[in-house]
């Protein structure tokens, strides 16, 4: 599946949605009408139920998971002894104005608006996307779709609204491809989200534009819970497109979502992430997707920023020649670190893996890949690429890599690939005695290592991420 | 515009002085060339004046047009107009030559002026065909997977483009047969210019028949020990640094 937008533009849109994401450092002072207050307890579930008016069966599901949090311990046991320092008493859970997602960025309120407008959210709306959902600390302040595709069923809200007003295609699939149990932070998520999309995709409708969702968070201590969930039916093709920033802020944020997609036999799933989070961000996601038959699932994972990201995108190939793919772009600065990778579950026969993990590491920045490629031995045919490359930039940053390649039966065909590289000083000096100022040679240096990978991303995001990464680069210049 | 290098010391991060007291000066319009014996101090004397970090200069000075280069970055140095055409150029993955180019270039434009695509491509097609390079190598990564010769050409495919007042060549005819030497000095005398300075740098005197130098020195121990007209590089093709014997001794 593959979405040419970049045809349709010109370059006065290009430009006005090349937007600088060092404007994302802003905040405005707090107005919530509902503060569930910090801490996490029975009450605080109680009430973000209260206040989203959840169904019963919502209230049991959330109830259930915050049990399964306190019991599950921190996996500090293989991850970074960093978990610890979160602090579940501080953070506060919820936090909303009240307010419905409005349709027209004409009736939100105006600094919710101001925000999004400096983020450049409505004019990629205007340039190139099918539909937008602007969320706001817990809840979603914006939703909008083109109006064709409500006509062909398509159906685009936040989670509150899926669950309630679809729920006969919601619940089946809700917390299947990610159960509560899975590990610590996608309990906590199932038991305080809010906001997040639900989409679903009528059989055989095709998606021309992506979708879009995009994460702001606004509040000190706060931590942010959405929750996706996609569903594309047979034949199906979508694109999903989220983004994320935060202000920043003395004291750390949580960001723990949990994102499950599914395509059904013969549907393409595409979900592209550029995250751009503050420097003191923890960013705790577990995101799966569900490939049945002929169906392809692809996570198209750009990590930058952030104090702490876990996140390793997976596919269950479940159906006959079902395809999965996870491509991911990491870059950890100084006090960054950045633990991604990938898990395939193999689980039909002849199903396809790909993994293609690019990480960078500066200054101080740590990269950790931990990929996990499954295939077990009643089955034939299947194939998995594996291939993860790091960039060190200067001595003192680190890479680890931990692939975990479990192929049992001789039916199978995998290949790994793994490689460490250097920016040398050499290189450095080469680029500079050109003109470049170090900062400009290591992001050209940079944009050389992960350019196969970018041409994956649409256009209007690979402009972006190259901006991200000069601005990171610059700023990793003392 | 004019290089004066006065009385110029460095050492290695270590210590060690490889640069005992050069003093150079290549005016406008003058082609300089620097022979000597491996080890004397002279891709050391590029490296110092492009700014590499890893010598530390100790004394003299370096200006370029009274400007004192010791007081700018790398970068700033090459924007100034300081070219080094690098004895082992570095490879630079996943960046296309074209881009690199365009990159060095946009460094000189002030900020929000951006480069004209068609006559960017232009300009650089033509000096290309100077070079009897093929297209294909704008879009091959800078470097990457080229011959020694290939190498050599793109760096003065760089010179040709960023119109430096000063070019350094650091052993330009290293590593090249007599067909891309022929090519390569075609391209450096395309350079020479009323307005700019070239100094070369090489260990043989074939690389001089093919870019008439109009002065030659002598390298030695870190010191330039004699100076000539172009004739002095036929000197010591035939008799060797051999000849010298008498000022190594006392450099």
């Amino acid at each position: 599946m593959s979405y040419d937008t970049s045809t349709t533009l010109d370059d006065d849109t290009r430009e006005a949605i090349d937007i600088d994401r060092t404007k994302g450092d802003f905040h405005f002072p707090e107005r919530h009408k509902f503060d569930a207050g910090r801490g996490l307890t029975e009450k605080t579930i109680d009430y973000i139920c209260d206040v989203k008016n959840d169904p019963q069966w919502v209230r049991e599901f959330r109830h259930k998971a915050l049990q399964v949090f306190r019991e599950k311990p921190m996996p500090t046991n293989w991850a970074t002894k960093d978990l610890e320092n979160i602090d579940f008493d501080v953070i506060r859970y919820y936090l909303s104005d009240g307010e419905k997602p409005k349709r027209s960025w004409d009736e939100v309120p105006e600094e919710v608006l101001k925000t999004f407008e400096r983020l450049g959210i409505p004019e990629q709306e205007r340039a190139f996307l099918a539909g937008v959902e602007a969320q706001y600390d817990s809840e979603a302040a914006y939703s909008n779709m083109k109006e064709e595709l409500t006509k062909l069923g398509v159906i685009f809200v936040n989670s509150t609204e899926g669950l309630k007003n679809h729920e006969e295609i919601f619940r089946p699939w809700f917390g299947k491809v990610i159960p509560t149990s899975d590990n610590k932070f996608s309990a906590l998520n199932s038991a305080v989200f809010s906001g997040g999309s639900f989409i679903y995709i009528p059989k055989g409708v095709k998606l021309k534009q992506p979708l879009q969702a995009y994460f702001r968070i606004n509040s000190e201590n706060f931590g942010q819970f959405e929750r996706t969930l996609i569903i594309a039916d047979e034949g199906a093709e979508v694109m999903y497109m989220e983004g994320c920033t935060a202000p920043k802020f003395e004291t750390s944020t949580l960001h723990s979502a949990v994102v499950e997609l599914v395509a059904l036999k013969g549907a393409k799933i595409q979900y592209v992430t550029v995250q751009n989070w503050s420097s003191n961000v923890f960013n705790l996601v577990t995101k799966r997707g569900l490939a049945m038959e002929d169906a392809e699932v692809r996570w198209i994972d750009c990590n930058i920023g952030s104090r702490l990201t876990m996140k390793y995108p997976g596919v269950i190939m479940k159906g006959e020649r079902a395809r999965g793919e996870v491509i991911s772009i990491a870059l950890a600065n100084t006090g960054q670190h950045q633990d991604t990778g990938a898990k395939m579950i193999h689980a039909a026969n002849n199903t396809t893996s790909n993994i293609v993990s690019k990480s960078i590491s500066v200054g101080e920045g740590r990269a950790t890949y931990r990929g996990q490629v499954h295939i077990p031995k009643h089955l034939k045919g299947c194939k998995n690429n594996t291939e993860c490359d790091a960039l060190l930039i200067n001595t003192k940053s680190r890479t680890d890599t931990y692939p975990a390649i479990t192929v049992r039966g001789n039916q199978h065909a995998t290949q790994h690939e793994a490689s460490v590289s250097q920016v040398s000083e050499d290189m450095l000096f080469y680029m500079q005695q050109r003109g470049l100022s170090e900062g400009e040679a290591m992001s050209l240096a940079v944009n050389g290592f992960i350019n196969d990978l970018v041409r994956e991303f649409p256009m209007e995001y690979s402009v972006e991420l190259k901006r991200l990464i000069d601005l990171e680069m610059e700023g990793s210049v003392g | 515009m004019s290089l004066v290098i006065n009385d110029l010391h460095a050492t290695l991060e270590d210590g060690t002085e490889i640069l005992k007291g050069v003093s150079l000066e290549i005016p406008a319009g003058e082609v300089h060339a620097i022979m000597g014996p491996n080890g004397s101090g002279k891709s050391t004397l590029s490296k110092v004046i492009a700014g590499h970090e890893g010598y530390v200069v100790t004394g003299g000075s370096v200006t370029l047009d009274g400007q004192d280069i010791f007081e700018m970055s790398i970068d700033e140095r090459s924007r100034a107009g300081i070219f080094l055409a690098f004895q082992y150029p570095s490879e630079v993955p996943g960046v296309s030559n074209a881009n690199f180019i365009r990159a060095a270039l946009q460094s000189r434009l002030p900020k929000g002026e951006e480069i004209d695509a068609v006559a960017y491509y232009k300009n650089l097609y033509s000096k290309m065909d100077l070079l009897e390079m093929d297209r294909k190598f704008t879009a091959r990564s800078v470097n990457e997977g080229f011959s020694g010769g290939e190498k050599k050409r793109n760096e003065i495919l760089q010179m040709l483009m960023l119109e430096p007042k000063v070019c350094i060549l650091d052993e330009t005819d290293s590593g090249l047969d007599i067909d891309a030497l022929k090519i390569v000095a075609k391209g450096v005398n395309a350079m020479r210019s009323p307005d700019r300075g070239m100094l070369l740098i090489t260990h043989y005197q074939r690389l001089l028949d093919y870019i008439k130098p109009d002065h030659v020195h002598v390298m030695a121990a870190g010191k330039i020990v004699r100076s000539g007209g172009p004739e002095l590089a036929l000197e010591l093709e035939a008799e060797g640094y051999e000849f010298l014997k008498d000022e190594l001794a006392t450099a």
